[in-house]
């Protein structure tokens, strides 16, 4: 079993949730997901930001889909740690 | 997420919350002064039954609230949706099924309840001293003079309401408020009372 222990993601919201509601509601998604949110860049209407999660198994596709529920869009992975894991007898 | 917590998100991503409170007031003064002129073209008019007197202002009422609920709707929906198109025009993407997309339809039914409902409760609190007066409980005053303090009262509470979120003195708004009422009656009673 392969786990994922970190992702670093390109992401682009509108202004609003901002960044800190932003990281809350990823943070949410899990029990244990360690978030760290930088605001690359600000226009008018959007924000380009940079967000590192850490967990013991980070579930993607929910992260995705708060990010889309947040209005954001996922323009990249950028780095990515997993892990498998010896299974049992 | 709970209704109530879902609520208070899309108003919080749309900043809505002063257009909220400032819909509950414009309209609840509207609502109020409404009543006030009904009541006092009553009290310098013919003597009349109660019973008419809580039919014409229960009609004024419940226009108030279908006009606030119906045109808020459509105009914040209106807004909302030019709101919306820029911001998925700025992100290059469909926002329709975000929370942008839905606070466009239950941001705008939430305004507009408080816009509908805001007149209608005021007007229906200024009524209550004709309706106990028509369930037969005497009153140490006219009805018609009690709904005119209740309305008064009221509007006095909606300037302190309005002086607490200036963050200004709460006993100058209360009278500022109360000023124009009691402009409104006067100027009331010199056009319909002669």
């Amino acid at each position: 079993m392969v786990s994922v222990k970190r992702v670093v993601l390109d992401v682009l919201k509108p202004h609003q949730p901002n960044a800190l509601e932003f990281s809350m509601a990823l943070a949410k998604v899990g029990t244990d997901y360690c978030v760290r949110l930088n605001v690359i860049e600000v226009d008018e209407s959007t924000e380009t930001l940079q967000i590192e999660i850490e967990g013991n198994d980070i579930d993607f596709e929910a992260i995705q889909s708060t990010i889309s529920d947040m209005g954001a869009s996922l323009h990249s992975i950028d780095e990515v740690e997993v892990q498998s894991e010896i299974q049992g007898n | 997420m709970s209704l109530l917590k879902q609520a208070k998100f899309l108003l919080s991503i749309t900043r809505s919350h002063d257009i909220v409170r400032r819909y509950f007031v414009v309209n609840g003064f509207d609502g109020a002064l409404t009543m006030l002129g009904l009541i006092i073209g009553f009290l310098v008019s013919a003597p009349t039954d109660t019973s008419i007197i809580i039919n014409v202002c229960l009609g004024a009422a419940i226009a108030l609230g279908m006009s606030g609920v119906s045109s808020a709707y459509v105009s914040e929906t209106a807004e909302r949706r030019h709101a919306l198109g820029k911001l998925e025009d700025a992100m290059i993407s469909d926002l329709q099924d975000s929370a942008h997309g839905k606070a466009v339809h239950w941001v705008s039914l939430w305004i507009a309840l408080v816009n509908g409902f805001a007149p209608l409760i005021i007007s229906l609190l200024i009524l209550t001293p004709l309706w106990l007066s028509k369930a037969g409980l005497s009153l140490p005053i006219s009805p018609l003079y009690a709904a005119i303090m209740v309305a008064l009262i009221l509007i006095f509470l909606l300037g302190v309401f309005l002086g607490r979120i200036a963050g200004i003195s709460w006993v100058r708004s209360g009278i500022q408020t109360l000023l124009i009422a009691v402009l409104t009656s006067v100027l009331i009673y010199l056009f319909a009372g002669h």
